[in-house]
């Protein structure tokens, strides 16, 4: 369109040529970044392999990690194996239990919290106190605490999660813009109705990021938690397999861990995004 | 589009003052002023003169100190529809559409859902914005924003329409044609405007009456009727009519802010 033909038919054929060129390029502009991410993935198998199957040595040894090959026959083996997901679905199980009793407290708690003076005066003092103690450090404790041995790491799991997602809360409602407050009391809107057409979507955001984080601890607080006291589990079989010496085993459980954990993330990401469409892509995205 | 009642203020002998680090400030100082139902007044001041404050009160956000805020024979404690604001920017709920922002006093009042949608559209095709129902906030300009703002103060049918510099945050040319808008607006919906500025074109395009306000704390040093005929286009800023009401106000403003910028902060 932008090269007007002057001479015969060839100025044509050059410009549609020129156009199928920017076309392309345009294409594979489009693919350039997914094609970067995919081969950074590839370089780091790659290093893998190189690494243990010349067995290296310089400070970190190589000699007992086992090759990619190795690690993908043990995961075809494992994968046709009904044993393995007992371990998948105890630990999926105890993720969704423990981040559901997190989100409900969290937010619940995080929200009466951040907007009334009582709840902040009578409910975070202790909350404060316990936020510095590390989830794995409850490990005894809880096992004395719970019954079973499934109650104690659901009770692990939602402690990590659970401060995350009530200080973000409650951080969400307290940045709330007053003169939106405002703005709700003058159309007529009174204190129930300001709560829920004001506080909650005004602290979402915020909320959604604390999910997102949630997420993470509660999944390194789950597999540490199975490691020490539990009889199923990713991160007890991952554990395990480092006692009977299957370390190829240990390599495929910390890469079910590694995609569980990814999955689970992307999933928190796309609810929040489905739940507050007002929000520019970019802000989806990142936390 | 026919509002039932235009609101009367009465603002008798009002005072505030706050309390800030330990220190009182006295914002506004034995303030009074009243309007007549369906009338446009601008309160104009240097900033920082208390004008908003005045508003506040109005609107009921903050309880006079002293003196009382009445409309329509009602002594103002608590904001409520009846007195509808328009705030400078950044007031429209980002989570909710363009539709749901407009229809959010009548969902207070538990108008049902197809009678909200019917009278939001109205006043959205009243200021101009049909077919941005389904926008959300972040993805208008200052301007659209602003009407929004106006369409959703609007629709609770308010006796009084409350507006901080509505359009102080927007470029020369779209205040402009908002202020032609919101004039527009006004002749089809008669309700009473307490309108703040601190912009003296403004304010004498807008109001029939101009309330020049002293430094803080604030009270009214001048009252300036504004006859100039309506309906008023913007060409009538270079009439020599309002060039001599402008000389009058400008030299007043002007003392009033020297006399500000001359005292040490509070």
């Amino acid at each position: 369109m932008a090269t007007a033909p002057k001479v015969g038919i060839a100025p044509f054929v050059g410009a549609t040529a020129a156009q199928v060129a920017t076309q392309a390029l345009l294409r594979l502009e489009g693919w350039r970044r997914p094609a970067l991410r995919v081969l950074s993935i590839g370089f780091f198998f790659a290093a893998w392999h190189v690494a243990t199957t010349w067995d290296m040595d310089f400070y970190v040894r190589f000699q007992n990690i086992p090759t990619p090959a190795e690690v993908l026959e043990e995961a075809v083996v494992l994968f046709g194996s009904a044993g393995f997901y007992v371990h998948i679905l105890a630990s999926l199980e105890r993720i969704w239990l423990g981040f559901a009793i997190a989100t409900t407290l969290g937010v619940g708690l995080g929200l009466l919290i951040g907007w009334f003076r009582f709840a902040e005066d009578t409910l975070f003092p202790p909350i404060e106190l316990f936020r510095p103690i590390p989830a794995v450090a409850w490990v005894p404790l809880s096992i004395m605490l719970w019954p079973t041995e499934r109650s104690s790491i659901v009770f692990i799991t939602t402690l990590g999660a659970f401060f995350p997602i009530v200080l973000n809360t409650i951080h969400g409602v307290e940045g709330i813009d007053r003169q939106l407050v405002r703005a709700a009391t003058s159309l007529g809107a009174g204190r129930l109705a300001i709560f829920r057409e004001v506080v909650i979507p005004g602290a979402l955001p915020s909320i959604v990021t604390g999910l997102s984080v949630g997420m993470g601890v509660s999944w390194i607080c789950l597999i540490s938690a199975e490691m020490i006291s539990g009889q199923f589990g990713v991160g007890y079989f991952t554990w395990v397999a480092y006692g009977i010496v299957k370390y190829s085993q240990i390599v495929v459980g910390m890469l079910v861990i590694g995609v569980l954990g990814m999955l689970s993330s992307a999933l928190i990401r796309l609810v929040g995004a489905r739940c507050m469409p007002w929000l520019p892509r970019r802000m989806k995205d990142g936390t | 589009m026919t509002n039932g009642a235009a609101g009367r203020i009465e603002i008798t002998d009002l005072g505030m003052v706050f309390g800030r680090d330990g220190r009182t400030v006295e914002a506004v100082r034995r303030f009074t002023l009243m309007t007549t139902p369906g009338e446009f007044v601008a309160l104009l001041g240097p900033s920082g003169c208390g004008k908003t404050t005045v508003l506040n009160a109005v609107a009921g956000f903050v309880p006079p100190t002293v003196g009382r805020v009445v409309v329509d024979g009602e002594s103002v404690a608590q904001p409520g529809a009846d007195r509808g604001m328009v705030f400078q920017q950044h007031s429209l709920f980002p989570w909710k559409t363009v539709l749901g922002n407009v229809e959010f006093g009548l969902k207070m009042r538990g108008v049902g859902k197809k009678e909200r949608k019917s009278q939001a559209h109205a006043y959205l095709n009243l200021v101009g914005l049909t077919g941005f129902e389904h926008a959300y906030p972040g993805e208008l300009s200052g301007g659209m924003q602003q009407r929004v703002g106006i369409a959703r103060a609007l629709v609770n049918r308010p006796r009084v329409l409350l507006m901080d510099e509505p359009f102080g945050a927007l470029d020369a040319q779209t205040r402009l044609t908002m202020q032609e808008l919101l004039l527009g607006v006004w002749r089809e919906v008669r309700t009473t405007v307490l309108f703040v500025t601190h912009d003296i074109d403004e304010a004498l395009f807008l109001a029939d009456r101009v309330a020049v306000m002293t430094g803080r704390p604030g009270q009214i040093r001048d009252l300036v009727e504004v006859k100039l005929a309506r309906p008023r286009a913007a060409e009538i800023i270079t009439s020599p009519a309002f060039m001599a009401l402008k000389a009058r106000v400008l030299a007043q403003v002007r003392e009033e802010s020297a006399r500000t910028l001359s005292r040490p902060r509070p």
